[in-house]
């Protein structure tokens, strides 16, 4: 479903990115980790085109991602992406910041956008917060509600840049958990993260970067097996420590 | 020596005052709403990555931020007419160079405010499949209006004042109806006391309203 071919990216002179390939297949959750400054999140959004790249091929579903030609934001509306920052629209309220897309771009009758927002937000354990503005959540809440505006859309594939990685130790698991779900459900998902505990239990495979580079990329037992090479030793070293 | 303050004067000519006022008010208005439209195009043109639309946007903001606005409201009394071919009174040819002089400020305010949202508004507006102008309209301008407001009022302070200028071409706002009225009656001290509250009060009270917008549009 998704599939990067000797993708690589230069800010100026600057490499960030250096002949990166990987696959994703449909149902698949792959976990992208490696220290910061590796590329993982400038990767993730290179799949759905929120960064350009300059040599090498991404195609999504068929799409090539690269071309000039491509409508970007049709592609875009099939993936569902969720940031580190949550990026929740600060001037619109809960049910509003789900809602918008659906009726701008999916074209949803009101009543429909309506059903499917109610539908999404009892998913996510939220329905008492539907006219509450984001400010006035919690991290975890919120990016709960990012994770239902994603999938607001439909989307044949998930994107997840960081997404635990802004937020107070106890609310990781209430946004995981959410996660989890979707993964048993049988979503497609690339997810950018430090969990390793979340890697370990729904994660088929396992792309370790480091300085721009898939130094590794292999099934989920192979890499917590000890079959990984010395880099992703060392930075598994330093965050499993404690 | 204030026996002499006459006050009944102010309230014999008031409505000749209130006249004054209404063109006051109509011409910052209007020119608010006609120069905030422009500007925003501009700051769009600005912003847009094309470099011809960014130089054009940019040789306009340079040009009219380089010229005194009296300059600008004189020029165009003459050269107005000369362009649509027909007279068109001082209002319209003063509306016209307001418009076009406040743009090249809105402009910048607007580009600003534009920069002022953050990127990952921007990605997350995209993300979900908005187009650029989707994007820009539901996502970007909001949030940049709302950073915007206490600069572009008191902006809006300092065009309600500048309208005074109209005096040069003739037209009669609030400030020259009351010259009018202090020369005929030769109450002079009278007027311009009243002139100046007048301005005082309407210039703090809108002060006072941006505080307030400041505090409860704060995001």
């Amino acid at each position: 479903m998704i599939e990067l071919r000797n993708v690589s990216k230069w800010y100026g002179d600057f490499q960030v990115l250096d002949d990166c390939s990987t696959m994703v297949s449909k149902g698949e959750v792959v976990v992208v980790c490696g220290p910061s400054g590796s590329g993982k999140s400038t990767l993730i959004k290179c799949v759905n085109g929120l960064e350009e790249f300059q040599k090498g091929e991404i195609q999504f579903d068929g799409i090539s991602v690269g071309n000039k030609k491509t409508d970007l934001p049709k592609l875009r509306s099939k993936i569902g992406m969720v940031f580190q920052n949550f990026e929740l629209y600060p001037h619109l309220s809960v049910v509003n910041n789900i809602k918008l897309a659906q009726l701008k771009v999916l074209k949803r009758s009101k009543e429909e956008a309506d059903h499917k927002t109610i539908q999404l937000l009892e998913r996510v354990g939220l329905a008492d917060q539907s006219l509450k503005f984001p400010a006035q959540l919690s991290g975890g809440q919120q990016q709960r509600v990012a994770i239902a505006r994603a999938l607001a859309m439909d989307p044949i594939a998930m994107l997840f840049d960081e997404p635990t990685s802004a937020l107070d130790p106890e609310m990781i698991n209430e946004v995981l958990d959410v996660m989890v779900e979707l993964a048993k459900d049988g979503m497609t998902m690339m997810v950018v993260t430090h969990e390793m505990g979340f890697a370990r239990r729904v994660a088929k495979r396992i792309i370790f970067m480091d300085e721009g580079r898939i130094e590794e990329d292999c099934s989920t037992d192979e890499f917590f097996d000890s079959q990984r090479g010395v880099r992703a030793e060392a930075f598994l070293s330093k965050i499993l420590h404690h | 020596m204030f026996d002499q303050f006459d006050t009944n004067v102010i309230l014999e000519n008031l409505h000749f005052l209130i006249a004054g006022m209404q063109l006051t008010l109509l011409l910052t208005v209007a020119a608010i709403c006609g120069g905030l439209v422009l500007g925003t195009l501009l700051a769009l043109a600005r912003l847009s990555g094309f470099w011809i639309l960014s130089l054009i946007s940019s040789t306009y903001v340079n040009f009219f931020r380089s010229m005194p606005l009296i300059l600008v409201i004189f020029w165009f009394y003459f050269l107005v007419p000369l362009i649509l071919g027909q007279p068109v009174g001082g209002y319209y040819s003063v509306l016209i160079a307001f418009v076009l002089f406040e743009a090249a400020y809105y402009c910048e305010i607007i580009r600003a405010g534009i920069q002022s949202v953050r990127k990952g508004q921007v990605y997350a507006g995209q993300a979900v499949g908005l187009n650029y102008f989707q994007n820009m309209r539901y996502i970007v301008l909001p949030q940049a209006f709302r950073n915007m407001v206490p600069v572009l009022l008191t902006q809006a302070i300092i065009l309600f004042q500048d309208t005074s200028l109209v005096y040069v071409v003739g037209v009669k706002d609030f400030l020259v109806s009351a010259d009018l009225v202090a020369n005929r009656e030769n109450r002079i001290l009278e007027m311009f006391t009243t002139v100046a509250c007048v301005y005082l009060i309407m210039c703090l009270s809108g002060s006072i309203l941006i505080r307030k917008l400041q505090r409860r549009y704060a995001l």
